[in-house]
């Protein structure tokens, strides 16, 4: 196993590299002026230079990445340009508020998802099957960006029931479960969760419809069992492959949402890239996108290893 | 005994204690992020009310308390400023006594010299490139400085510059030991400011929140803060502040989204607006071969402009602009050409010049698709292209993002990226006789030196625009902008369209707010009660 761990590692090295790569040609092949974030618009041609070479912009292309890379493997991702601030510091509680945000969406998502899937699985072709399949493919369809705008508009806007942006009534500092924060995270919680919900239920509908088709829900009922207890095993069947879709849908937010966050002011991971890519605060998006990109990275990582575990056949494999 | 009688002591402490509820102002910002706190503010002149002129003082400041008409230069931390007779590149500027920053050091010309250094001198010790970055194109004119004692200090400039006090409004004093405390480090620095102003930093949330609160030992006592505590929230989407002010999440914002002002003001919100130093504006290329060669197609374009039609598309967030600043500056003047709506005499023109809404002159203008101080960039342009269309002018736009847009004006119109664009669309801070006229036409101000963007030369304006530079009268200096302005107006290198008025929404518990007619506010005039 520990070599097994060992191998998968090796194969990470060059995709880690890569990604390296890709994040630091990707910035900087993007239109616009690095320095943008810290001089004013009239300052002049001269000035320019010189602060490009202040901060190593003059420098190439290959030298500019060789000292970048040296600098991340010591674990120091630079200054953000606009801030002075670390970038690691920076990214990493962006991240944790995404992470909390995504968490509270996909629970969300899932609730619903699989109820509203069960419910159209086990009621196939009835109103209710109707009624869950188009609340499902709603939430796929709508942009949720708008869905998020109107929410703001009829819960905070005209009802005041909620608060419309930020984190918390002092910031994400001292972010805490309570009733206080929570207030702040229903909404845009609620407008990620609607795409996670739509996917789930929809993958739970398609494999409710196809357990109960199988042999072994005849025999149950053929033995005589109670419709609630065939659910039951139904549930329990379906229950492994919608935690998994669950698991993917969980990845995918934690890629953070900029639409979302910019909507709510909330300040994660795509709420600082969103910044970070309008002040082309170069160290700052270079970090932003290496330390998701190496999240899903490591990701993979523990999928490939923890598969193994379960299963030693994909080891052969 | 002993326990009864804490008790009753702790019960008197609690009952006997005076009711004080600390007063808080939220303020729904526009920027993305807190501008930088150690001194000289990022993110253009709007960022300076923030965290410049809060936490720290200028030698000399802008008058920001009074609305009904354009402010002054006023004494700041310096109690006045005057050239040397002897040698105009030499200005003396005496210092306020008894003036401590906010950890209790005292202000003095020490001070001053080392934070001149700060921003200019890249081989001083404290020398900050971020800061250097924000003011150093601020202060063009600084040669030298030196201390003359205690409480004087001299700055030697490059050349006779009468408009030099105007550059020191961007110069902000930080304290040289707090920054020595702080282990000499800018970022610890900017965690920890330390000035003279009237607010003092409590807490920074970096990209959420800054909290000021008052600094009861402020040198000026009549620039007290109103409110005990301030706290500045950067909502970049103008629907998400809206929307925030609406629930009672802040209570002003900055900048409302013009649509939803009638919403606004049915929730008994109140918009603020006042005459502003920006004009939103194309900015022609007088270039051989530009079509603006011929003065007859810049007054037609500028004539074809429906500024009325212009403020309800901007539900009246804005000011018809006729000239580079407003009618109110004292440096208007009087053009002998009236800026208005006259689509007649703007086809006569144009029919003059050999063009008509059948045979079209077809150019190109580079525009921005949005940004700070862009306004409703797109809707603008858009109906302005069919008011151009209207007379016989048919433009096309090339759209760019705003950063991309600075490029090719600080390149200037002859710069080989602006081949076949006639004209460009960045909005103007007019703030000063710099900002307002000389960097933009005056003939020497021509790319890399100033944003001269189309290379308009108008030998008089010249002559005037150096002679104000060498007048020290104010007085004097005003009639001679004024005239430089006259002849401007006359000679239509730009299309002056709208003047932003800077929109506030207050909601109703904000009782007290003076709005200069400046970028430059006065957050020590918000108050609740």
């Amino acid at each position: 196993m520990l070599a097994f761990t060992l191998n998968r590692l090796i194969y990470v090295t060059p995709v880690a590299i890569g990604v390296t790569v890709v994040c630091f040609l990707l910035v900087h092949i993007t239109p616009g002026d690095p320095l943008t974030a810290i001089l004013p618009a009239d300052a002049t041609l001269e000035l320019q230079e010189q602060m490009k070479a202040a901060y190593g912009f003059d420098k190439p292309l290959p030298v500019q990445y060789a000292l970048w890379f040296w600098k991340v493997l010591h674990g120091d991702l630079g200054n953000s340009i606009a801030t002075g601030r670390p970038v690691a510091t920076e990214v990493l509680r962006a991240v944790k508020n995404t992470l909390i945000l995504a968490t509270v969406a996909t629970m969300i998502g899932f609730t619903f998802g699989t109820l509203f899937g069960f419910v159209a699985g086990y009621f196939r072709d009835s109103w209710l099957d109707k009624l869950a399949s188009f609340i499902s493919v709603l939430g796929v369809s709508v942009p949720h960006y708008w869905l998020g705008m109107v929410l703001v508009i009829v819960f905070a806007a005209q009802l005041g029931w909620l608060p419309p942006t930020g984190a918390g009534p002092d910031g994400s500092g001292d972010w805490r479960p309570d009733a206080a924060h929570l207030r702040y995270i229903i909404l845009p919680a609620v407008t990620m969760s609607v795409i996670p919900m739509g996917v789930i239920a929809r993958t739970v509908r398609a494999l409710v419809g196809d357990i109960l088709s199988q042999d072994f829900v005849e025999a149950l009922r053929a033995k005589g069992m109670s419709e609630f207890g065939v659910f039951r095993h139904v549930v329990t069947n379906a229950a492994p492959t919608a935690l998994a879709v669950m698991g993917l849908q969980l990845g995918y937010l934690l890629g953070g949402s900029i639409l979302i966050e910019t909507v709510f002011s909330w300040p994660g991971s795509g709420f600082l890239l969103n910044a970070a890519i309008f002040q082309r605060d170069l160290p700052l998006l270079q970090g932003t996108i290496l330390i998701l990109a190496m999240f899903f990275v490591m990701l993979n990582l523990a999928v490939d290893v923890l598969q193994t575990a379960l299963d030693p056949r994909i080891k052969r494999g | 005994m002993r326990f009864l009688s804490s008790l009753l002591s702790l019960i008197l402490l609690v009952g006997g204690a005076p009711a004080y509820a600390e007063s808080v102002v939220r303020y729904g910002i526009s920027l993305a992020d807190i501008p930088l706190t150690s001194g000289q503010p990022d993110r253009g002149a709007g960022a300076y009310q923030f965290t410049g002129y809060t936490l720290y003082d200028p030698l000399v400041a802008w008058e920001m308390d009074v609305a009904d008409r354009p402010g002054k230069l006023v004494p700041g931390l310096a109690t006045k400023w005057e050239v040397d007779p002897a040698d105009k590149k030499k200005w003396i500027f005496t210092l306020r006594d008894g003036v401590k920053f906010h950890d209790g050091s005292a202000f003095d010309a020490d001070a001053v010299v080392w934070n001149l250094a700060k921003v200019l001198d890249d081989k001083a010790p404290q020398f900050d490139k971020r800061q250097s970055a924000q003011v150093k194109p601020r202060l063009p004119s600084v040669a030298s400085w030196r201390k003359i004692d205690d409480k004087t200090v001299e700055i030697t400039t490059k050349e006779v510059d009468s408009f030099f006090p105007y550059q020191m409004l961007w110069f902000l004093v930080s304290s040289p030991a707090q920054y020595e405390t702080l282990g000499r480090d800018w970022d610890k620095f900017a965690a920890s400011p330390s000035g003279t102003g009237p607010f003092k930093l409590d807490k920074l949330v970096p990209r959420e929140r800054a909290e000021l609160i008052k600094n009861a030992d402020y040198w000026n006592k009549s620039r007290l803060p109103k409110t005990d505590r301030m706290v500045l929230i950067p909502m970049p989407e103008a629907l998400s502040r809206t929307n925030a002010l609406l629930a009672g999440q802040v209570d002003l914002i900055e900048t409302p989204a013009p649509d939803v002002v009638p919403r606004l003001k049915q929730a008994g919100m109140t918009i603020v607006t006042n005459v502003t130093p920006h004009v939103w504006n194309y900015h022609l290329s007088m270039l051989p071969g530009s079509p603006w060669t011929d003065v007859r197609l810049r007054r037609a374009l500028n004539l074809a402009v429906d500024r009325d039609a212009m403020l309800e598309l901007l539900n009246g967030l804005g000011k018809p602009a006729i000239g580079q600043v407003d009618p109110s500056s004292p440096w208007f003047g009087t053009p002998s050409f009236k800026i208005k709506h006259d689509v007649a005499e703007a086809k006569r023109l144009v029919k003059e010049a050999g063009y008509s809404p059948e045979k079209p002159l077809k150019t190109t203008f580079v525009i921005a698709q949005g940004g700070t101080g862009q306004m409703l960039s797109l809707p603008m342009n858009e109906f302005l292209q069919e008011s151009f269309k209207e007379i016989g002018i048919q433009v096309d736009f090339k759209v760019v993002e705003l950063e991309a847009l600075y490029t090719y004006w600080r390149k200037g119109a002859k710069d080989e990226m602006s081949a076949g664009l006639t004209a460009n669309n960045i909005a103007y801070v007019t703030s000063d006789p710099l900002y307002a006229i000389i960097r933009f036409f005056h003939s020497g101000q021509v790319a890399p030196t100033g944003v001269n963007w189309g290379y308009y030369k108008n030998e008089k304006v010249d002559a005037i625009l150096d002679e104000a530079k060498q007048t020290f009268d104010p007085k004097k200096q005003d009639e001679l902008m004024a005239a430089a302005h006259g002849l401007i107006v006359d000679d239509a290198p730009l299309v002056w369209v709208v003047h932003d008025t800077n929109p506030h929404a207050l909601s109703p518990k904000v009782k007290k707010f003076v709005q200069a007619q400046h970028w430059f506010q006065d957050l020590t005039t918000i108050g609740m009660e």
